[in-house]
């Protein structure tokens, strides 16, 4: 009983260690953006607002009515959306073949993949930089969805294809025997119970796109195209001597929201175990 | 509906081996082929080229009167119930049965139509909305079988179906299996290295050996006229008891005694040397049981029984005997080719459950020698085939 007691409180205790340790900037991130300008410039060490130091939502509001966050905003998702659509969608295909096809050079095609995802990505951005200038696609959308959908591939590939390979071969071949072709096989029986892998990459892919730093700020030069990472770095806010640390602390907290909103809906969809029943266990 | 003909059936592969070796079956509209023999005999493989699954070396795969080599499965019209079921996870019963419908573009109401009447036959209406993970093993064959009998297939094919099931609902199914195909009167391919279900469901049954087909026949001529040694073992439960005879005359040598042999199969083994006799378990009677007088006594020997299992409506009792080294290696290598293991020679007899023999302890038994089958053990072939 008492080492039930024991343990139970080791556990609590531990949690919440894992907690604080995890959620602490993220807290302090919010309670910066409630703070005004001035206090923070003062210095305001409380967790909550000093006495007239509180912005309440103005903070919010400054940073939702400026033009190049919003424009950033627009630009984060759009870009971020269609790398992950078109990562994913090239990456379904690829890893069906790699599961099910025998082909010459398949092992050749997972290992440069595993070689792209291990390239570091800042050695790449001068000759990108030049070559998108060249072919006049710098601080354009496709500019950044091209390098975002070729560093995700590898992993959304890796993941999938690990995930075609649990799905029994009986399903497809019943499939073709109902009557399916391939590609209705496929999209029919296929990609329905690989639908927890799909989103698993599709998260991944889209973390990265909006997570990116590096293209975002080297590939861009307006608000044309640059993603809202690169854009917080470049928000000067009225005075441009003076960091708005609380409006900038505001645009992180309205960066995050997308992917908090992303995570939940996805999160519905991972379901462990959907082939269950499939086969005889 | 339609006739299934396979024509010198081969199947290689990469490595040369014959998975299938020159198959010739015809299967008759609306008739019930069952495909039996050991593990890896290559009765799948034969079904999976049936059905499409599986490419054809060389030969000849026809279909209601077409040759369908290089029809994919989806345009061969066949449905088939794997061994595993394949049932689709992410679909409601419901779904599952109306896959090949949809697919086919059927109209909502035809398809609601002929899911109700399927899902009727098997007994699924209250399951339809239900997902295959929540249902049982013997509701997921259900279901699988409705998926098959749902759209006007030429033919069904079953791979294994039962193997999956415990023993009471295997009984159970292959009953319903038997009456859903009587009903139905389609052409149907079956695969199973049980020959219980073969001798049960068959109309005829094709015994395969390592990708040959050793004998297609119905399952009353495969038990009561095997053409070799290795159909005679695989067919029947307990197995048919082979022993080394020699025939002389019109009598047979056996290593219980010397008997007399009807002239008929005397006159084909005499003087051939050592041959394998095959005596059924049932064709040996305790002589205690016996009507006196019926007894011819030129038939009977002593026995000492070893183990005795009494199963109510008969029983079993084994009685070992000596062999010589070679006879031992060949029952040894017969009982491998047929997937099941003998440990020492001995010979199993079916005695009337009346009878009140003993354990340990010596009896008077009776061998029906007209029953007999006498083969020649090197190449195995049955010398009395149709006596």
């Amino acid at each position: 009983m008492t080492k039930n007691l024991k343990n139970n409180i080791g556990t609590v205790l531990g949690c919440l260690l894992i907690l604080v340790w995890c959620l602490l900037p993220v807290v302090w991130i919010i309670s910066l953006s409630f703070k005004s300008q001035e206090a923070v410039t003062v210095g305001s060490p409380g967790f909550f607002p000093s006495d007239g130091g509180g912005a309440g939502w103005s903070n919010y509001t400054d940073v939702l009515k400026d033009d190049q966050f919003f424009r950033s905003i627009v630009n984060s998702i759009g870009i971020s959306l269609i790398a992950t659509v078109l990562s994913v969608g090239l990456a379904t295909l690829a890893a069906y073949a790699i599961a099910r096809l025998e082909f010459v050079g398949k092992r050749f095609v997972l290992t440069t993949a595993l070689v792209i995802a291990m390239f570091p990505v800042v050695s790449l951005v001068g000759p990108l930089f030049d070559m998108w200038r060249t072919f006049g696609i710098y601080d354009t959308w496709p500019g950044l969805i091209i390098p975002y959908m070729s560093f995700t591939l590898p992993l959304a590939i890796w993941t999938l294809s690990a995930f075609f390979r649990e799905i029994p071969w009986e399903m497809e071949q019943a499939a073709q025997v109902d009557g399916a072709t391939s590609w209705q096989a496929f999209r029919k029986v296929i990609v329905p119970l690989a639908a927890p892998g799909v989103f698993t990459a599709a998260i991944l892919t889209f973390f990265f796109a909006w997570n990116d730093f590096v293209f975002g700020i080297s590939l861009t030069s307006t608000e044309a195209a640059r993603p809202i990472p690169a854009a917080l770095s470049f928000f000067v806010g009225a005075d441009p001597f003076n960091r708005p640390a609380s409006l900038l602390a505001a645009g992180a907290v309205v960066a995050t929201v997308p992917i908090i909103i992303l995570v939940l809906f996805f999160q519905r969809k991972i379901v462990a175990g959907l082939t269950a029943g499939a086969v005889k266990g | 509906m339609a006739a299934i003909e396979m024509k010198n059936i081969v199947k290689k592969y990469g490595d040369g081996f014959p998975a299938v070796n020159d198959v010739s079956i015809d299967v008759a509209d609306g008739e019930f082929v069952i495909l039996v023999g050991p593990s890896g005999c290559g009765k799948s493989t034969l079904l999976r080229m049936i059905v499409g699954l599986e490419d054809i070396t060389s030969g000849d795969m026809i279909i209601g009167g077409d040759r369908v080599n290089d029809l994919a499965p989806r345009d061969r019209n066949l449905s088939m119930v794997f061994q595993n079921y394949a049932l689709y996870p992410h679909l409601t019963v419901y779904e599952n049965i109306a896959f090949p419908l949809r697919l086919a573009k059927k109209s909502d109401k035809e398809i609601d139509e002929k899911v109700r009447e399927a899902s009727k036959t098997l007994d699924l209406d209250e399951h339809l909305e239900r997902k295959p993970a929540n249902l049982s093993g013997g509701q997921r064959q259900r279901v699988a079988m409705g998926r098959a009998i749902v759209r006007e297939a030429r033919a069904f094919l079953f791979d294994e179906p039962l193997s999956n099931l415990d023993a009471k609902l295997r009984g159970q199914m292959r009953t319903e299996i038997a009456r859903l195909q009587k009903k139905l009167g389609i052409t149907t391919v079956y695969v199973t290295h049980d020959q219980t279900e073969a001798m049960t469901l068959g109309d005829r049954v094709a015994v395969m050996k390592r990708g040959v087909l050793q004998q297609l026949a119905s399952p009353r001529e495969l038990y009561e006229q095997p053409v070799n040694l290795f159909v005679a073992g695989f067919i029947g439960s307990p197995p048919m008891n082979f022993l080394p005879a020699t025939v002389e005359g019109d009598q047979v040598t056996l290593p219980f005694g010397t008997f007399p042999l009807p002239a008929a199969k005397a006159e084909r083994t005499a003087g051939k040397g050592l041959l394998m006799a095959g005596v059924r378990p049932e064709h040996f009677e305790d002589v205690s049981v016996l009507e006196e007088g019926h007894v011819d006594t030129s038939r009977t020997f002593e026995a000492h029984i070893d183990v005795r299992e009494w199963l109510g409506d008969q029983q079993y009792a084994y009685v070992p005997y000596e062999a010589e080294a070679t006879v031992q290696d060949q029952l040894k290598e017969l009982a491998r080719e047929a997937d099941s293991d003998s440990l020492r020679t001995q010979l199993v007899v079916s005695l009337d459950a009346a009878s009140t023999v003993k354990e340990d302890d010596d009896a008077t038994l009776f061998i029906d020698t007209d029953k007999m089958h006498l083969f020649d053990p090197s190449s195995g072939d049955n010398l009395t085939v149709g006596l």
